[in-house]
């Protein structure tokens, strides 16, 4: 209950804090989407071509790890945004 | 509470890029990667000293025989082939230094990445972005390596309107960016998580009713520690084999 009013002070002194850190939620949140089903598809497949051949399971390996690295590039935009972004 | 607040409270970005005092400004930062250069160096110093020796012995010598190894055969033989052992120098050199400056993450009182700053991830993304220029340059032409870069094959003529400043700006302004931001990023996240759950394992402990939720917060940051040797480890190869990938996306263009 302490805490509560802590945090109503808060939101009253400086309304637009938390209107940023929501932002920020917002932000990383639809930035991470995308990147995360395309790490779940790039991953799923390499697993998939790692089993049917194992015998080629170095070579999806370097593949799977670029893949994953493009990919991810997205996300990490977004989380590079979510700092840049202030109130 | 106190600790937790600090923690949370995430300083604005422009503080990332203050370098001391001055334009000589020396900070911890800057310390890590003098540690990161001196100790790549010391491994192939003093690592390749037993050059008659046949049998590797000792940890520098198995160091660097081992960092050689898979520089060569994970990194370049995968990407570029044998036209591409003659910048086996550079990047094992590379892979060694983004690797010293980022395991400081979990060494004990230092427990700082160097990268989580994006000043060396810029300058080392900007060497890339020379290399592969200059080499596509030399190798093609100043005309042909444009042609090649901007118009990918098979592409229907009135397309190309589009097509070209696309290829440009992920060729030409992309790469180096997201070459920068992926090393910065992920070292910052990584140690954002790791001071996280650190703070809070350390607030629990303080309150009295809360610290029976404590083992929880401190097994995952034990966890997330070692996920982050293994993460220090994946950026430091996936920058190194991106470098190999845009080098040799310039000496062996597609036609």
């Amino acid at each position: 209950m302490a805490l509560l009013h802590l945090l109503l002070a808060q939101a009253a002194a400086d309304p637009t804090k938390g209107l940023t850190a929501i932002g920020r939620g917002i932000v990383y949140g639809g930035a991470a989407i995308g990147p995360g089903i395309g790490i779940g598809l790039v991953v799923g497949n390499a697993i998939t071509a790692m089993a049917r051949q194992p015998e080629s399971a170095g070579t999806v390996r370097t593949t799977m790890f670029l893949g994953i690295a493009f990919t991810e590039a997205l996300a990490l935009f977004g989380f590079v945004l979510a700092f840049i972004i202030s109130g | 509470m106190n600790a937790l607040l600090l923690a949370v409270d995430v300083p604005p970005i422009s503080n990332v890029t203050i370098w001391g005092a001055g334009p000589l400004g020396f900070n911890k930062t800057a310390a890590i990667y003098v540690f990161a250069a001196l100790a790549t160096m010391l491994v192939f110093v003093l690592g390749t000293r037993r050059k008659d020796a046949l049998v590797p012995a000792g940890l520098l010598q198995n160091t660097a025989e081992s960092g050689v190894g898979f520089v060569r055969n994970q990194i370049i033989m995968q990407t570029m082939g044998t036209d591409g052992l003659q910048y086996l120098p550079y990047l094992t050199a590379l892979f060694f230094f983004i690797f010293f400056s980022s395991i400081t993450e979990i060494i004990p009182f230092v427990q700082f990445p160097a990268n989580a700053r994006f000043g060396m991830p810029l300058v080392l993304a900007l060497v890339t972005w020379v290399i592969y220029n200059v080499v596509g340059v030399a190798k093609q032409g100043p005309l042909h390596y444009l042609k090649n870069s901007l118009i990918p094959p098979g592409v229907p003529k009135p397309i190309l309107i589009l097509v070209i400043p696309i290829e440009f700006v992920s060729t030409f302004i992309v790469r180096p960016f997201s070459l920068m931001v992926r090393l910065f990023a992920n070292m910052l996240a990584g140690h954002l998580i790791l001071v996280t759950f650190a703070a809070l394992s350390a607030g629990l402990w303080a309150a009295k009713v809360t610290v029976v939720i404590m083992p929880f917060s401190f097994g995952l940051l034990v966890a997330m520690t070692g996920f982050e040797i293994l993460v220090a480890f994946l950026q430091a190869f996936i920058f190194t084999i991106l470098t190999a990938v845009y080098i040799d996306s310039s000496m062996h263009p597609s036609h």
